[in-house]
């Protein structure tokens, strides 16, 4: 036995001297991608940290001058960054929501014996596969208050759904949630197809009604995957800003990434708006850290 | 379950199968009405109550393609003649098709921008499922310090909004004369689909047993020939799978191509909408170059369908 070990472990460094060592193979595969994604990702991140403390305008080719923290001062005291904020939020709630409902519900339903699932499954997923600028260009058309189908189809006459400072944050969120729900719906699935039958004919045996056996079994075994879903989707909801950029140019859906864009590409006040970048990232960061914990904590189930 | 069904059992399943194929339909709705508009002719894609019977036309196409004229009048009888029978679709339009002096069709921006899209995609996705491979055998299979953090640091790449990244990029690029490139583009995206190209193929290659390269070590393979000859084979469809995900999202992405180019090396989500404009937009057009840019995708999602699940949670989920 032990003389086995010995041969396979002998021609095993035997190849291996013949060849590169493990080591260098394994450098060899992760550093270069490591290093790409230092140049493209990190560096610019630090490259924006120096000019966040600058005046700098990329319009002009006035050099930078040094006004230290003179940049995250304002903007933490600018009421418009945090209303930009707050409109943040209140899209993030209210798209993620929806998305949950639409979702889990439409899981619920799917989890059933439905005849040609993997079909119908395989056509909800369309929505969220399509780009989000070219999305709310086409919803655009939809929204449309003289010939929009939407408001035929539900007979609102001439609705403003866009133009309507009140309503076109919802619009964009109710777009968002035709495209996403998908997603939820997705990761829902898995979770409820996860749950051992067993636990139902238990519950069926101790005669437990619909409401118990879905707060006691489903809704607690596929909260963790549904929690995944939410996060993720809260992240990307965060980041918004091809569809709400597209479909409306309301203030009242200015997002953060809109405001920074404006900032940055419009007003060209790029010292400011790096400044802003770095408030954003470190929002995301926040996020980023709980999705990690939840995923990890999914994964040692 | 299934076998012992009581009759409320049967009742409620009817319901959640016609409350299933409401829900399909209402989420298919808006992408059977760009289709719809894409083959319409122009004056009956904006009526109320919506036109839902009418004879297909092709002349949304051709108008996407080419370069148009709005006729004054009627167009000269010998020029009608004269011309094929895609572009007398255009003069029943009320427009006409643009010739240069020597007579050549002019095209519209959309196939340059279409092609754009499809070099940007391709080359991107190319490089970030290469590259990813590669280092998510490298993660697999060999132990090092700091593993976990690297992979989180890796994924985290993937976490920040991208108009926080355009910003130092634009700057980066403007010095080095990257912007307005195919280049500037492909290396963004690259970037941003390598971290997830990482975690997919990490979650496939893990699933490939350490024994069949073992095997070819003893046999007197070396490192590298077992990788190539024994796990990318069997690494294959994985590495599809990844390629598709890679090229939808490259091929969707909007905010780094609407702020890092703007004519050369323009891709077609920025410029879609830009033709919107002001004033009556041909929305049979606008729906006809939505449609092209949504097919590629459409025909992926259906060909894809059983490896959606997995790619889409990060190998969070493990059946």
């Amino acid at each position: 036995m032990a003389t086995v070990v010995m041969t396979s472990l002998d021609s095993k460094s035997r190849a291996a001297s013949r060849g590169l060592s493990d080591i260098k193979i394994r450098n060899l595969f992760i550093i270069p991608t490591i290093l790409f994604l230092i140049v493209f990702n990190i560096f610019p991140l630090i490259y924006s940290l120096g000019y966040s403390f600058t005046d700098f305008r990329a319009s002009t080719n006035a050099p930078a001058n040094f006004v230290g923290l003179q940049n995250y001062r304002e903007l933490l005291n600018d009421p418009f960054i945090w209303s930009n904020f707050a409109i943040t939020a209140k899209y993030v709630i209210v798209s993620v929501a929806g998305q949950v409902v639409v979702g889990f519900g439409t899981a619920m339903l799917l989890n059933r014996d439905i005849p040609f699932k993997g079909l119908l499954t395989t056509l909800l997923l369309l929505p969220m596969m399509l780009s989000m600028a070219v999305v709310g260009l086409f919803w655009k058309l939809l929204y449309d208050p003289s010939f929009g189908i939407i408001n035929y189809a539900l007979g609102l006459g001439s609705f403003e759904w866009l133009a309507n400072p009140d309503m076109a944050l919802y619009a964009v969120a109710i777009t968002d949630i035709w495209m996403w729900s998908p997603f939820v719906m997705l990761l829902s699935l898995a979770g409820l197809s996860a749950v051992p039958k067993h636990l139902y004919e238990a519950a069926a045996i101790d005669r437990a009604g619909p409401l118990y056996t879905f707060f006691r079994i489903t809704l607690p075994l596929v909260a963790p995957i549904l929690m995944i879903a939410i996060i993720f989707r809260t992240m990307e909801a965060f980041k918004t800003f091809d569809l709400a950029y597209i479909l409306t140019s309301q203030p009242t859906t200015e997002v953060i990434s809109i405001r920074l864009y404006k900032m940055a590409f419009q007003e060209w006040q790029t010292g400011r708006s790096c400044a802003l970048a770095y408030i954003v990232l470190i929002m995301v960061l926040a996020i980023t850290n709980i999705y990690v914990k939840y995923l990890n904590k999914v994964k040692e189930r | 379950m299934a076998a012992v069904q009581t009759r409320s059992e049967r009742a409620l399943n009817r319901v959640a199968i016609a409350a299933v194929l409401a829900i399909t339909l209402i989420f298919l709705a808006p992408i059977y009405w760009i289709t719809s508009t894409a083959l319409k002719p122009r004056n009956l894609a904006t009526t109320i109550p919506p036109t839902v019977i009418f004879e297909p036309e092709i002349s949304p196409f051709v108008k996407l393609f080419t370069k148009r004229s709005q006729l004054r009048g009627a167009p000269a009888p010998e020029e009608y003649a004269a011309a094929p029978w895609w572009e007398r679709l255009v003069f029943d339009g009320g427009e006409k098709v643009v010739r240069s002096g020597r007579g050549e069709v002019q095209l519209s921006g959309y196939p340059n921008r279409f092609m754009n899209s499809l070099i940007v995609a391709i080359t991107s996705t190319v490089l970030a499922v290469g590259m990813g491979t590669f280092t998510a055998y490298g993660f697999s299979r060999f132990k090092m310090k700091g593993e976990a953090d690297l992979l989180f640091f890796i994924l985290s790449t993937r976490m920040l909004p991208p108009v926080v990244v355009a910003i130092p990029m634009f700057l980066m690029y403007r010095v080095v004369g990257l912007n307005d490139t195919h280049w500037g583009l492909i290396i963004l995206y690259t970037a941003f689909n390598l971290s997830f190209s990482v975690w997919l193929m990490k979650g496939f290659i893990d699933e490939i047993p350490k024994e069949y390269e073992e095997a070819a070590l003893v046999d007197g393979y070396t490192r590298l020939e077992a990788f190539f000859k024994i796990v990318l084979p069997e690494a294959a469809t994985g590495i599809a799978a990844t390629a598709v995900f890679c090229f939808i999202t490259a091929w969707n992405e909007y905010a780094f191509a609407l702020i890092m180019t703007n004519r050369r090396a323009q891709t077609a989500p920025p410029f879609i909408p830009s033709q919107v404009g002001s004033g009556l937009p041909d929305w049979t057009v606008i729906a006809a170059g939505t449609f092209l840019f949504l097919l590629p995708v459409a025909i992926f999602t259906f060909l894809l369908r059983n490896h959606l699940l997995r790619g889409m949670s990060f190998g969070a989920i493990r059946k």
